[in-house]
């Protein structure tokens, strides 16, 4: 079995917070992330898939095809978005950075042909991530 | 529903790769000039991977402040700008990254909340990493 990686990027704004708790423990727990004018960042999404190289083309996945689905299922709905209000998902989820690989997930997964989804890596900045592998 | 968290850090120290189990010939042999006998330093970055349950109320596997500062105790003040051959962990084994993760990976393990899960990486230069779960 093969893994193949294909990384994205997509900017987006959010804020962190939690409609049940009060402003000050938003706050507390989330620090400057809970400033409800937002914020963004310069995300990259690495999404990993499982497969045989097939033995005519030698490839896992078609690349464009992949590139394509990521465009189309990910960032279509995330770049240039705010997070919090944009997106469904994050209507009731806060887009942490692990519900966003979570997110990403549930949005590719089965929509890949030909190979099986094995992990999504989304960095939030170069030195913090979340991955997620459909547990 | 778990994830991984992961977060990098960055700590510069120094070593000498070298054996008292071995001649100086084979020293030289096996570690080339990392055997020289000043030693050299690194910037090595860390990458702690820490996997959970993500919290529904806060969409987080862990506090990452707590994070940061468990990191910053266990790991960046005993070693950063140190050389790592002085400090007690290195004084029965070399300190090959390999050694240098599995002993950053151990006392992370002590520290951090039994219920998380932990997979450490260290990068010792661009091009050499190691791994340990």
């Amino acid at each position: 079995m093969i893994l193949l990686t294909r990384r994205a990027e997509f900017s987006a704004s959010h804020y962190y917070w939690n409609d049940a708790w009060s402003a000050e423990e938003n706050a507390r727990v989330f620090g400057k992330c809970a400033n409800r004018n937002g914020h963004g960042h310069n995300y990259t999404l690495e999404v990993t898939v499982a497969g045989e190289p097939d033995s005519v083309t030698g490839f896992v996945v078609d690349l464009k095809r992949l590139k394509d689905t990521i465009e189309e299922e990910v960032l279509a709905a995330y770049d240039h978005r705010h997070l919090n209000l944009e997106v469904p998902e994050f209507r009731t989820a806060v887009p942490t950075t692990e519900n966003i690989a979570v997110a990403v997930w549930r949005r590719l997964e089965g929509k890949i042909e030909g190979a099986k989804l094995h992990r999504v890596r989304v960095y939030e900045m170069p030195d913090l991530f979340a991955e997620y592998t459909g547990g | 529903m778990s994830a991984y968290l992961g977060r990098r850090y960055r700590l510069s120290a120094s070593h000498r790769l070298h054996s008292p189990a071995l001649s100086e010939a084979r020293n030289r042999e096996v570690y080339g000039k990392c055997a020289n006998p000043h030693g050299h330093g690194h910037n090595y970055t860390v990458e702690v991977l820490v996997g959970g349950e993500i919290d529904a109320a806060t969409g987080m596997v862990c506090d990452l402040a707590e994070l940061d500062s468990c990191v910053a105790r266990e790991v960046l003040e005993p070693f950063d700008h140190q050389n790592l051959n002085t400090l007690d962990a290195f004084q029965n084994r070399v300190p090959t990254t390999e050694n240098l993760c599995v002993e950053i990976g151990k006392r992370l393990r002590q520290a951090l909340r039994s219920d998380l899960s932990l997979k450490v990486r260290v990068e010792e230069t661009g091009k050499n990493f190691f791994e340990t779960s």
